[in-house]
């Protein structure tokens, strides 16, 4: 299988494909002259992971675990180990991964590189904040361990890097003690998207792990109407850590015809989905796994987009204002024909990262997944950038194939200190567009 | 379920990895056996990171027959009592690659044939002294038929799986089981960069060879259509299976 991003557009012809088990093999792997990146199990959604025309570095079998002490919870694995297998180890163990995103089929390097954060942001911040160290290799062939008081340049700069400063080796993380794998989950039914802010808000001074989805495809009053998702670990209780009979993934087999996921078939589902839950709020006590990872049981659901692929957009805006700018950011989108699932909306806390280049910040965040319909869309979004600009927010690289690169330099402050970190021999798709532009 | 004592040879190879992990997870000991010592460690530390309750290494070149006697005390000194002992380690080339030369053919045949028979036939003896234990002896499909495109690589398989079979007679009374595991070709570095059917995962194909071990079962074809395939391989008249292209 060629390497593609999650969101499978756009397409990129790789010349060189190293797939690395031992340490040696990686050091051999960044020989040569063309251009290299790091790539973990390619679930970025547009090219920040692809490097078309020059070379990739695949490191899904470079996973060892190197030590992992169950007492404290501090564990160090070879980069391309993925949170899923990570989670097969220390669950049992009363252990997990201390911020998660929505799918645990991503590397330890990608979560580093994209500084990925999940439903505890407003509790604690990125995946960057947790690593106590990794080792940076780079291509003249230094090896720095990294860390909040080692080599703190390349530390602050590798952390939401985007794999352009070196390749990240190995990744020790400090982890977060869990008593039971169940979940106390709550759901709460809101009519609207300024009913969706207060009731996360107000959840999340008591609530580990909050987020929001919505519907985008309602007009008028009920725009952003939808249902608040709170939870937390259980007590000891019913503190069972042993993984229950897995059930069987299913699979997509075969890229889905347009129609599949059209206007209609998502206005429908998004209608559906919104009144399945009757009651204003529901309360269950659930595996972690559907509580973190609904959509990792259908393998492969991004083929439902078909061949041309499906774009995601991510972008934080101020509190200040917030859901009127969100708003704005639908409504353009709506009227640039974009047809999204449910949108995801939720609140980052005030928790700094240590990189220089994380993409969150203080605000709310929203995300929406839109089959790649063209050029209107791709002016709805240019638009939507416009609009998260003016406000001072900014778009996630890790979700992106098309802002213009101004734009995105724009919205980062640090990025010419970013830019001296830089190995000379790492790039991306990604990383030309915006610097070259 | 009380935690096993394994002795793996090839210690390093995907698969043989992909099957300790899933005993690591129960707390298992390890005696591990390989050439490069570094990986080695890297796969001893894995599995005490993954519950290993014990993992110590050997290194050797498995090619040195001279030196299995030493193996075999190493192992059954380490772990005092040995439940399962795992032959793991191989080699493939491309055939083509060895067409026209005699000496990378014999190679092919002295590590995956006669160090794979030597080792069994240690370890046989050693798990008789005992009276218990399962002896697991990966082989392939390959070994089946031979075929233009990896025959000596196949003659050496087919070696070691009818020699297992014979072990498998003889110590069937004994109360000590002979696995024979013939997988399909397994997505692992051994086969990275060729273009062949039906590629399994090896996670897949570990999770069999456990399955196995624990059932005590003879012959694992895995993944499991490589039975069936194999039959009708089998069954084509030798004139004609030499001139279809497979």
């Amino acid at each position: 299988m060629p390497a593609m991003s999650w969101g499978r557009y756009p397409r990129a012809q790789h010349t060189r494909e190293e797939t690395p088990e031992w340490r040696q093999q990686l050091v051999r792997a960044m020989s040569g002259h063309d251009t290299f990146l790091a790539f973990g199990l390619g679930r970025s959604y547009g090219d920040v992971c692809l490097n078309d025309g020059a070379g990739l570095v695949r490191m899904h079998r470079f996973s060892h675990i190197l030590s992992f002490d169950t007492t404290t919870g501090v564990l160090r694995a070879e980069a391309g180990l993925s949170i899923a297998e990570m989670l097969s180890v220390i669950i049992p163990a009363g252990w997990f991964t201390p911020v998660t995103p929505g799918t645990k089929f991503v590397t330890l390097g990608g979560a580093v590189a994209n500084d990925v954060h999940g439903k505890n942001h407003h509790k604690v911040g990125t995946f960057g904040r947790h690593v106590r160290a990794f080792e940076l290799m780079r291509s003249d062939g230094t090896v720095m361990v990294c860390s909040p008081t080692q080599h703190v340049d390349q530390y602050r700069a590798t952390i939401g890097g985007m794999g352009l400063t070196g390749i990240i080796t190995w990744v020790e993380l400090q982890l977060t003690p869990i008593a039971s794998r169940m979940v106390e989950e709550q759901s709460i039914k809101a009519r609207s998207l300024q009913e969706v802010v207060e009731l996360t808000e107000e959840a999340d001074a008591d609530w580990d792990y909050t987020v929001s989805w919505i519907d985008v495809m309602a007009s008028g009053g009920s725009l952003g109407k939808g249902i608040l998702l709170r939870g937390r670990f259980s007590d000891a209780a019913d503190g069972s850590l042993a993984s229950p009979q897995s059930s069987q993934l299913l699979r997509v087999p075969f890229d889905a015809p347009s129609w599949v996921l059209s206007r209609p078939t998502i206005k429908a589902f998004n209608t559906l989905w919104y009144n399945k839950q009757l009651a204003r709020e529901h309360r269950r006590h659930v595996d972690l796994e559907p509580f973190f990872y609904p959509l990792d049981a259908i393998g492969n659901w991004n083929r439902l987009y078909g061949t041309r692929g499906m774009l995601q957009y991510q972008c934080v805006v101020p509190m200040q204002n917030g859901v009127a700018t969100m708003k704005s950011i639908i409504g353009e989108l709506q009227r640039g024909a974009g047809a999204s699932f449910l949108a995801v909306v939720k609140k980052f806390g005030s928790h700094t990262s240590p990189g220089l280049m994380s993409f969150p910040q203080p605000g709310l965040t929203l995300t929406l997944d839109m089959p790649n319909s063209g050029r209107r869309l791709f002016a709805a979004l240019d638009r939507c950038d416009d609009i998260v600009a003016s406000v001072g927010g900014r778009v996630y690289a890790a979700k992106d194939a098309r802002i213009r690169g101004d734009r995105f330099i724009s919205m980062y402050e640090n990025y010419s200190e970013f830019v001296q970190y830089i190995d000379p021999r790492c790039s991306s798709s990604f990383w030309r567009r915006i610097h070259n532009s | 379920m009380s935690s096993k004592s394994i002795v793996i040879i090839g210690a390093t190879s995907a698969i043989a990895h992909g099957v300790a992990k899933l005993y690591a997870k129960d707390k298992a000991r390890f005696a591990l056996v390989a050439r490069n010592a570094q990986n080695l460690d890297v796969i001893a530390n894995d599995l005490r990171s993954r519950g290993a309750s014990h993992a110590s290494t050997f290194i050797a070149d498995l090619k040195d027959i001279a030196r299995h006697d030493e193996i075999v005390r190493f192992a059954m000194s380490d772990l005092g009592r040995v439940d399962i002992v795992i032959l793991a380690h191989g080699l493939l080339k491309d055939q083509t690659e060895i067409d026209n030369d005699v000496d990378a053919t014999l190679e092919i045949f002295e590590v995956n044939a006669t160090s794979m028979i030597s080792l069994a036939h240690r370890f046989g003896c050693a798990l008789e002294k005992q009276g218990s234990g399962t002896l697991v002896g990966l082989s392939s499909v390959a070994g089946e038929r031979g075929r233009r495109a990896l025959y000596a690589y196949g003659a050496a398989k087919s070696a070691v799986s009818e020699f297992l079979s014979g072990m498998r007679g003889r110590y069937l009374p004994l109360g000590i089981n002979v696995l024979t595991v013939k997988p399909g070709p397994v997505d692992t570095p051994m086969t990275a960069g060729r273009t062949l059917p039906l590629l399994a995962n090896v996670d897949k194909v570990s999770l069999d060879i456990r399955k196995a071990i624990d059932t005590r079962k003879h012959v694992l074809y895995t993944p499991g259509i490589w039975r069936v395939v194999m039959a009708i391989m089998r069954s084509i008249p030798e004139g004609i299976f030499q001139r279809m292209k497979i």
